[in-house]
């Protein structure tokens, strides 16, 4: 079983990456980009039968910093293997 | 007073904090290595130094702060052994939840590397006795990750409790308010980004980073 846990910074969190990044599809000539928020995501390769709550408890303990950045787990549960 | 200093792979100041305390203390700290799960015996000042612990994967201290002798750490704050990260040190302390908010990119992205100065806000605590309050002094900083963020009411409370020790005095990298180092409640743990373990002799220039170690050695051996 796979899963997907995206990391974004919380809402009101100064993203100087994405600020960057923002910056440099300008200097491209990308008109009309509002804003960039950047984040991470971490691929998990699970024993069947991992819950929900184990998922959460390894964004909580670890994958992500709960002061600073939210987290969404994504499920992959019929992904070919 | 006994210290130890805790070595992660990837901390490349843990000798001159090392030097910095056997020539105030006049005894050699013990090195910890971060995979031993005991401090040792009689340990009554612990140092988490500087440096890009496991490369600063995930976050900067990230990994350092969930390893086995970060439990040993938490463990001898909680008993109110004194403990001090600096830099890398200060950011594995709030990973490891000794201290409150995170440090988060620079916000102009660029390492920081030069002296800054500083004010000491609080000169009552373990770490800072031997400083006048308000007194303004210049400590080293380098680092990419010093932009020190919390939530308003965690930064309120910081202010309230005087918590804040140390602030700069101009922009360095974004932190809220300016905070360069803070307390945690007891007062028995600091954190801070810029570096007075490389401040202690003359031939380092300054030796403003020396009574810290002065002013702690005296209220642990007192």
């Amino acid at each position: 079983m796979k899963a997907r846990v995206f990391i974004t910074l919380k809402n009101g969190v100064l993203d100087p990456q994405g600020k960057a990044i923002h910056h440099a599809l300008e200097g491209l000539g990308f008109a009309g980009v509002n804003d960039v928020r950047a984040g991470k995501l971490i691929e998990l390769d699970l024993a069947d039968g991992t819950s929900d709550g184990e998922i959460e408890d390894m964004c909580r303990k670890l994958l992500a910093n709960t002061v600073i950045e939210n987290f969404r787990i994504e499920r992959l549960e019929n992904a070919p293997a | 007073m006994n210290s130890a200093v805790i070595v992660f792979p990837g901390s490349n100041c843990d000798r001159d904090l090392a030097v910095a305390l056997e020539q105030v203390t006049g005894r050699k700290p013990a090195m910890v290595w971060h995979k031993d799960s005991e401090l040792p015996e009689g340990v009554d000042f612990i140092g988490v130094p500087g440096g890009f612990s496991y490369g600063d994967y995930l976050r900067s201290g990230a990994m350092a702060a969930r390893s086995p002798v970060m439990r040993a750490v938490v463990d001898a704050a909680g008993r109110g052994v004194p403990v001090i990260g600096i830099c890398n040190g200060f950011q594995v302390l709030t990973e490891a939840g000794l201290l409150p908010g995170a440090l988060m990119r620079n916000a102009r992205l660029s390492f920081v590397c030069r002296e800054v100065p500083l004010r000491v806000e609080n000169s009552q605590s373990l770490f800072t006795a031997n400083y006048n309050a308000g007194e303004e002094i210049v400590f080293p900083v380098a680092h990419h990750d010093g932009n020190y963020q919390a939530d308003e009411a965690t930064l309120d409370r910081l202010e309230g409790e005087g918590r804040v020790a140390f602030r700069y005095l101009d922009e360095v990298n974004g932190s809220a308010r300016r905070i360069a180092g803070i307390l945690n409640d007891s007062g028995n743990v600091l954190g801070l980004m810029p570096h007075p373990e490389r401040v202690i002799e003359p031939a380092h220039g300054r030796t403003d980073g020396r009574r810290l170690f002065e002013g702690l050695l005296e209220t642990v051996s007192a």
